[in-house]
């Protein structure tokens, strides 16, 4: 049985990889991914908002108080003209890579052009072997149009690219309005990689307390229909891999992926709940399908039921919108 | 090399160098020596001979001194760095080290003794009072020379082998910044000769080469003994002169031991040292260059005197000589120099027939406690000289006009050269002027052929602390120790100071004032007072307005005026070119954020740029045409002596108050907080009756006891003011009660805290809550209608009051109130509580540290009176004695008390029936006792008045005694687990009943955040920059093994009510009793407004358990030991990452902070384990006692 799949130029022993959660924090928690049988580790995203936050917090807190009063004129030992960065992230990656063997794919999410290009590539100096872009943003300015944030995908991509040489991967959201376009330049753009897709933050509102409140739920299975959709209307089209994200909590959803296309699918949530050893679970769910209907590779399976493989590619178009619809009122009218 | 540093820099650079061993203890101002000395030891920075110097922080200066002593005899090169009373806790070992002559050089920024009151400031009596000891002094006045002295002084000793104190005026040379140029290693190489450090290494204590050192020595050989050293003394001048002339030829900077300025055929000449023998140079120089036949001579060495030295500069034609001595001694016949310079003229008479004879000598003291010395005292000096009977003993720079020793001086005599560009800057602390100001000295100090100079005044709070920045610059040295009295540039960077200060007394004709101003130049002249628009059409002042918080802001550097103040600063100085000067300040943001991101240094670009499109020259109309007056500085109503006196020093006025005004012995009146209202806050807390549960948490958790709550009849509200806020109260059995809860918004400082721990919120606007933040502008004239009727309602009866509730102690009169401590302080919740306690019987003993500060730092103090007059007495002593101070309280207090009791018993057949029994034996446990106690004394009172003769008059003023006092030993960690250790140890051994609050702030927090050994583990602090190593002592633990000292451990933020019941019991318990108390701190590193969630956290974590210990439940054979909060429920690094001290661990070094953090769990763990474990155990576990002495 060859569960071996490719992503991202990397050879992986089987499909199943860690995407970005407080798992890969610590070496610890990578050694115990490793350990529960993931082919690779995304590691969680490091974030330069918060790198330039903190840096300003530091700054101001040792500041804070300073030159008031003729005693005290400082509170803090001075520091070096050192600032906070991502030296604990890249510190991590080293050491993930020395002392794993799986790949350790860096994922990294920045706000400006000077930090997408010093981070990645200090993380391509750290040893990861390959970085994902995490483009969240929730872009909230009325005057900015659709174009234009699809351009700043192109934009970070493109400086990039130019700067390191690891392989790239891009985890996109579903929210744009010609998705397949889009996912086309990108791949003319030469991303290595698509990760569909990043989950938004969608806060809560708390009845008692009558605030919103920061909300994250872990994913569940019925949340794969959108990711499933996307990769299977994808597969076959795009010389990027393809990995899927979202909704992976039993073997059943790692073959419907694979079934759409995917290269290799990710989950968080079931590792989150079961622990890290949820992962063989899912690779030896994932073989015994395979022995069962005997597919001897999973290039065999990977696609089988794309758009660009199945007879009536209406399926995954407007015209399964229809029949849900229709199917669900024909009981009872 | 040529740099700008602050003197303390500029010497710390040389002892770091020249040195092997650091040890030391934080005392300012020479806490920034050592604070240097550890940091580049942290960044492995090797001195001359290639190593990193051990740079170690012991318990006290005394320790300090002892580790000096082991170091130097066991063959390093060491020294320390200290100041005033951390030089005297050294004084046992300078002899000893003196004794053995061992080359060391201590470095002492000079400053005051505590003696009427406690001073920070400069002078010269911590350098006399160590006289004796065998050191030799060397005295340094400027950043240059004291740069230079460190190294002679070092160079010397070694050669020598006399050990040295050099010393140089704290804050006037230590915080100056001034433009020097820095010895190189190679001429520090060229002119320390290996020898003399091998020899020193030979003498060291050595196993391979056993002697031994330190003999117990009879009267036979003693004597003789401690005369051995006299060759050495003798040899000292001129090893030290040799060394200078050395050093010229190197540096090109010659020094002499007694340097001589002025007219060569001088027939006046004054003798001084340290930094004021600048002023005299420069003074002397003025008027020999009018003529004048003046003299100075500055001395530097100042012990041993070298009599021919001094005698060969001196001119053969002098006539007077004026010594002046920055020291008192009391009773003596006068200070040390002059009698030095006495002594020689005597001694030497005979030599001196070539002058004429004996020239006439007088001494005087001058700049006690940082006094200025001007050119105009330094002139008045001179001209006393020239009268036929001069003044001897006198002062100058004060109005005695008691002992009428004063001189007077011409204020307007000033000596600011036109070369000279002088600036002053008024700010806050808080808005980065002083920080902008020192980045403008270093820019036109290192990068233009200018000299610069930089000093800096704050005032004596810690809360909207003003700061006063003086510059100067010019193309000459700058040596003008003295505050600039003639500015051509004035920049005001708060628009509040223009009705708070006098900000043109020192502007010089045609000044400039730049303004920071909301309003533009069309309406800012309107919005100045009239005073100063008259100020400004007299000097024909030009005056500029720029909107720096605007410019700021629409930078995206919301608060951040400093650079654009400073932009407008270059570009109307003209210092240098206005273009020049704009890349230089941007080289210089560069070279600040370079680091921290493109998106800053565009920022701070953008704030520049925008600065100089938005600076507006103001077209003064020709004659005033405001009609707003400066308010007064204290209400009419306060006291006499609060008008009289504090009112000056609230104006910044006190230098102007005569000896004759000010008490003799240091006693001032409590409770003076409340005349200075500082209007520090923008917003202060609102009060919403109708969503108030009335829980007391805000006032309770209100660092600066601004909120207050009563509650009266509601019949009160008849005269209430229309915008008077009250609420039904909601206690049962209260019928037709109201309760109000009043903010003293003129006191508040907005930290926040009483929002951030107000429970309820309104059910249909959930940001709303019962306390909320609101601009003060619009509700400050209601507030103060609405105070003055809150103050006119009654207060609330003690006896009516429960106690044991923090909602019942809300209505306790605080008699702790408006301290200067920083916004959101965590130590003074606890302080006002006390006083609400048992504030009317309190004694409280005060360590040195933050809380002498803000309880005890003039002009105002906050421990306060009821209006019976009675409250907290208060007094503090030093730093390492305070649990002995305290402790001589308890047994003055009940030795009084027993006195009393005896005369009453004396007394008794005069008395009513039953009153001596009552008095004697009546419980005093509960309020209601405690006043009836207090009618007993009245009555008592009335007899013994009417008896009239002794013993009656005796126990008259006696008779409060009979109420039973509380004694409070109050003070920090640095105090309680540091240098006052032992004696803390010894007094709560001592079965005596006094009670001990320590504030723990987990550091040195006054000082400056230095490591004290209650710093946890991993947290970064002075001292121990890679994250301390070891646990924080727990004193908790220590004092339980006692087995008799009531503990607790409280923190006000995650259980109040806990706090409360521990305060209670260990005032109720009649042995001694400790209580830590949990203090957020500002050296903690966050937002204080969530100072009480941060103590709840660290409640949470387990770091800080709750728990009380009392041996009273032992004695019963019940558990005494009581696990007041529930297991730990979060990681410790989920509250320590909450904190800067935490944080900045896993930034430096990532690595080493988890396993610091994880060990730090390990200690929360196993602590827990241990507590939890006695909290199982039964009360025969603990150890016994032999019951109360007391």
């Amino acid at each position: 049985m060859d569960l071996s799949t490719r992503y991202l130029g990397l050879n992986l022993s089987h499909p199943i990889v860690a995407s970005a959660s407080p798992l890969s924090e610590t070496l610890d928690g990578i050694k115990r991914l490793e350990e529960g049988g993931v082919a690779a580790v995304v590691l969680f995203s490091l974030f330069e908002e918060q790198i330039r936050q903190e840096s300003a917090a530091l700054s101001y807190l040792l500041d804070y108080g300073s030159d008031s009063f003729a005693e005290a004129l400082s509170y803090f030992p001075r520091i070096d003209e050192r600032t906070p960065g991502p030296d604990a992230y890249l510190d991590l990656i080293r050491r993930a890579s020395e002392q794993t063997t799986i790949p350790i794919i860096a994922s990294l999410n920045c706000v400006t052009s000077e930090g997408w290009v010093d981070f990645a590539q200090q993380i391509e100096q750290a040893g990861a072997h390959a970085l994902e872009l995490n483009l969240y943003t929730l872009e909230t300015d009325p005057t900015i149009s659709g174009t234009e944030i699809e351009e700043r995908y192109f934009e970070v991509l493109r400086q990039v690219k130019a700067t390191i040489r690891i392989p790239i991967a891009l985890k996109l959201s579903p929210f744009f309005s010609a998705f397949a376009h889009f996912a086309q330049r990108l791949d003319q753009a030469g991303v290595d990689a698509l990760v569909l897709f990043n989950r938004f933050y969608q806060p809560d509102i708390d009845l008692v307390t009558l605030t919103v409140s920061p909300s994250l739920r872990l994913s569940s299975a019925d949340e794969i229909r959108l990711p499933l959709l996307w990769i299977a209307l994808l597969h076959g089209k795009l010389r990027a891999s393809l990995a899927a994200s979202t909704g992976v909590e039993s073997p059943e959803e790692v073959l419907k992926y694979l079934l759409a296309g995917a290269d290799v699918v990710m989950t968080t949530s079931s590792l989150l709940r079961h622990g890290p050893d949820h992962a063989r679970i899912l690779v030896e769910g994932l073989k015994r399908w395979m022995e069962a209907r005997e597919f001897p590779t999973l290039e065999k399976l990977r696609g089988l039921l794309s758009h660009s493989r199945i007879p009536n590619p209406g399926a995954y178009e407007r015209a399964t919108y229809i029949e849900m619809l229709e199917s669900y009122r024909n009981p009872y009218f | 090399m040529e740099t700008t540093l602050e003197g303390n820099e500029a010497v710390a650079h040389i002892a770091y160098r020249l040195n092997e061993v650091c040890a030391i203890y934080p005392i300012t101002p020479s806490s920034p020596m050592a604070e240097l000395a550890d940091q580049w030891a942290a960044e492995k920075r090797p001195n001359l001979w290639g190593d990193v110097p051990k740079v170690v922080e012991m318990q006290s200066e005394g320790g300090a001194a002892g580790v000096l002593h082991g170091a130097l005899q066991s063959g390093a090169l060491a020294t320390t760095f200290t100041a005033s009373q951390g030089l005297l806790l050294m004084i046992p070992n300078l002899y000893k080290i003196a004794g053995e002559l061992t080359p060391t050089v201590i470095h002492v920024a000079a400053r005051s003794l505590a003696t009427q009151g406690l001073s920070i400031f400069c002078d010269h009596s911590d350098v006399a009072a160590v006289r004796p000891t065998g050191f030799a002094q060397l005295c340094s006045g400027s950043v240059q020379e004291a740069h230079d002295m460190a190294f002679l002084a070092q160079a010397a000793s070694l050669q020598s082998r006399i050990p040295f104190l050099h010393f140089f005026d704290g804050f006037r040379t230590s915080h100056e910044v001034n433009k020097l140029t820095l010895i190189p290693d190679q001429h520090m190489r060229a002119l320390i000769d290996p020898a003399w450090i091998r020899a020193h290494r030979q003498r060291a204590l050595n196993p391979d080469r056993p002697f031994i050192r330190g003999t117990a020595q009879n009267p036979d050989v003693y004597f003789q003994s401690r005369e051995t050293v006299n060759p050495f003394y003798a040899r000292l001048p001129e090893i030290l002169q040799d060394a200078f002339d050395r050093f010229a030829r190197y540096t090109g900077r010659g020094y002499r031991l007694y340097e001589y300025y002025g007219h060569p055929e001088a027939e006046l000449v004054a003798v001084l040292l340290g930094s004021a023998a600048k002023t005299m140079k420069q003074t002397v120089e003025f008027l020999r260059d009018r003529g004048e036949k003046v003299g100075m001579i500055q001395v530097r060495l100042c012990l041993p005197f070298s009599p021919p030295h001094f005698l060969t500069v001196l001119p053969p034609t002098v006539r007077a000589i004026a010594v002046l001595d920055r020291v008192k001694l009391p009773g003596s016949m006068g200070e040390p120099l002059y009698t030095d310079v006495v002594n020689s003229l005597m001694e030497h008479h005979e030599s001196l027939a070539s002058h004429g004879g004996l020239p006439k000598v007088i001494g005087g003291r001058y700049g006690l406690g940082s006094k200025e010395f001007t050119p105009a005292m330094a002139k008045a000096v001179l001209d006393e000289l020239r009268k036929p009977e001069p003044k001897n003993h006198f002062t100058v720079g004060i109005e005695d006009d008691v002992t009428h020793s004063s001189l007077e001086y011409d204020e307007s005599f000033q000596l600011e050269p036109d070369t000279v560009f002088r600036a002053l800057f008024f700010g806050l602390g808080s808005d980065g002027t002083v920080g902008a100001n020192k980045n403008s000295i270093k820019i036109i100090g290192e990068s233009t052929p200018l000299h610069a100079q930089g000093y800096f005044v704050y005032d004596s709070k810690k809360s909207g602390s003003r700061t006063v920045s003086h510059l100067r610059f010019g193309p000459d040295p700058i040596e003008s120790p003295y505050l600039i009295r003639s500015a051509n540039f004035i920049g005001c960077h708060q628009f509040a100071f223009v009705e708070q200060l006098d900000l043109l007394q020192y502007a010089a004709p045609g000044a400039t004032l730049l303004l920071n101003s909301p309003f533009g130049p069309e309406e800012a002249w309107d919005y100045l007072p009239r005073r100063m628009q008259e100020e400004i059409l007299a000097k024909r002042i030009s005056l500029y307005v720029i909107d720096a918080s605007r410019v700021a802001r629409d930078a995206g550097l919301d608060g951040r005026i400093n650079i654009v103040m400073q932009t407008c600063f270059f570009a109307l100085a003209g210092i240098v070119p206005r273009e020049e000067a704009i890349a230089k300040i941007k080289e210089s943001i560069r070279k600040t954020y370079g680091k921290k991101g493109e998106e800053l240094i565009r920022q701070n670009f953008a704030a520049v740029d925008r600065a100089l499109e938005r600076l507006f020259r103001v077209i003064s109309p020709d004659h005033p045409t405001g009609t707003r007056e400066l308010p007064p500085p204290v209400p009419p109503e306060a006291p006499e002596f609060v008008q009289r006196v504090t009112a000056f020093m609230i104006q910044g006025k006190g230098d102007r108050l005569p000896v004759s005004a000010l008490p003799a012995d240091g006693t001032y009146p409590s409770g003076t907080s409340r005349w200075e209202r500082r209007d520090l806050s923008t917003f202060v807390p609102v009060w919403e009756p109708e969503i108030c549960v009335q829980c007391g948490n805000c006032s309770f958790a209100c660092p600066h006891g601004v909120i207050r709550s009563k509650f009266y009849s509601a019949s009160w509200l008849a005269q209430a003011p229309q915008s008077f806020r009250s609420a039904p109260i909601n206690a049962r059995g209260f019928p037709d009660t109201r309760y109000t809860l009043q903010v003293y918004v003129e006191y508040c400082t907005g930290c926040g805290i009483c929002v951030e721990v107000c429970p309820a919120q309104s059910p249909t606007e959930p940001h709303r809550k019962a306390i909320h933040m609101e601009p003060k502008t619009p509700v400050l004239e209601s507030e103060r209608v609405n105070l003055r009727f809150f103050e006119s309602l009654p207060v609330n009866d003690r006896s009516r009051v429960d106690f044991s509730s923090v909602r019942g102690t809300q209505f306790l009169e605080p008699l702790f109130e408006f301290p200067g401590a920083c916004a959101g302080c965590g130590e003074t919740p606890y302080l006002r509580l006390l006083s609400q306690l048992f504030g009317d019987r309190l004694l409280v003993a005060n360590a040195t540290g933050c809380s002498s500060i803000y309880g005890g730092n003039l002009p105002t103090t906050p421990w306060s009176a009821n209006a019976e007059g009675q409250g907290p007495a208060w007094s503090n002593s030093l730093f390492e004695d305070n649990a002995e101070f305290g402790f001589g309280f308890r047994l003055s207090v009940d030795l009084l008390t027993q006195r009393a009791c005896h005369l009453l018993e004396t007394l008794r057949p005069r008395l009513p029936e039953r009153l001596a029994e009552d008095l004697l034996h009546a419980p005093q446990n509960t309020e209601s006792e405690i006043r009836a106690q207090r009618a007993r004394i009245a009555e008592l009172k009335g007899c013994l008045q009417s008896i009239g003769e002794e013993p009656a008059r005796e126990l008259l003023l006696l008779a409060d005694h009979f109420v039973r006092r509380s004694v409070w030993l109050v003070g920090g960690d640095g105090w309680a687990y540091d240098i006052g250790s032992s004696g803390l140890d010894h007094v709560l051994a001592s079965c005596q009943n006094v009670n001990v609050l320590v504030l723990d702030t987990e550091v040195y927090s006054n000082t400056g955040g230095q490591m004290s050994k209650a710093t946890p583990l991993g947290a970064v602090a002075k001292f121990a920059a890679a994250g301390k190593p070891v646990a924080k002592k727990d004193l908790a633990l220590q004092a339980i093994a006692y087995g008799n000292v009531y503990v607790a451990r409280v923190a006000m933020g995650a259980n109040p009510q806990q706090t409360l019941l521990a305060f209670r019991e260990a005032e109720a318990y009649p042995g001694p009793s400790l209580i830590l108390a949990y203090s957020h701190c500002i050296a903690h590193g966050f937002n204080l407004q969530y100072g009480m969630r941060q103590q709840d956290l660290a409640v949470a974590c387990g770091h800080w358990p709750l728990m009380r210990y009392n041996p009273a439940l032992r004695q019963a054979d019940q558990n005494p030991f009581v696990l007041d909060s529930p297991r730990p429920r979060i990681p410790f690094k989920e509250y320590a990452l909450r904190e800067l001290r935490y944080r900045m661990l896993a930034h430096l070094d990532p690595a080493e902070s988890t396993r610091l953090l994880d060990l730090a769990q390990q200690v929360v763990d196993q602590k827990w384990t241990t507590y939890e474990e006695m909290a199982s155990w039964s009360g025969s576990q603990f150890h016994p006692d032999a019951g109360f002495r007391a």
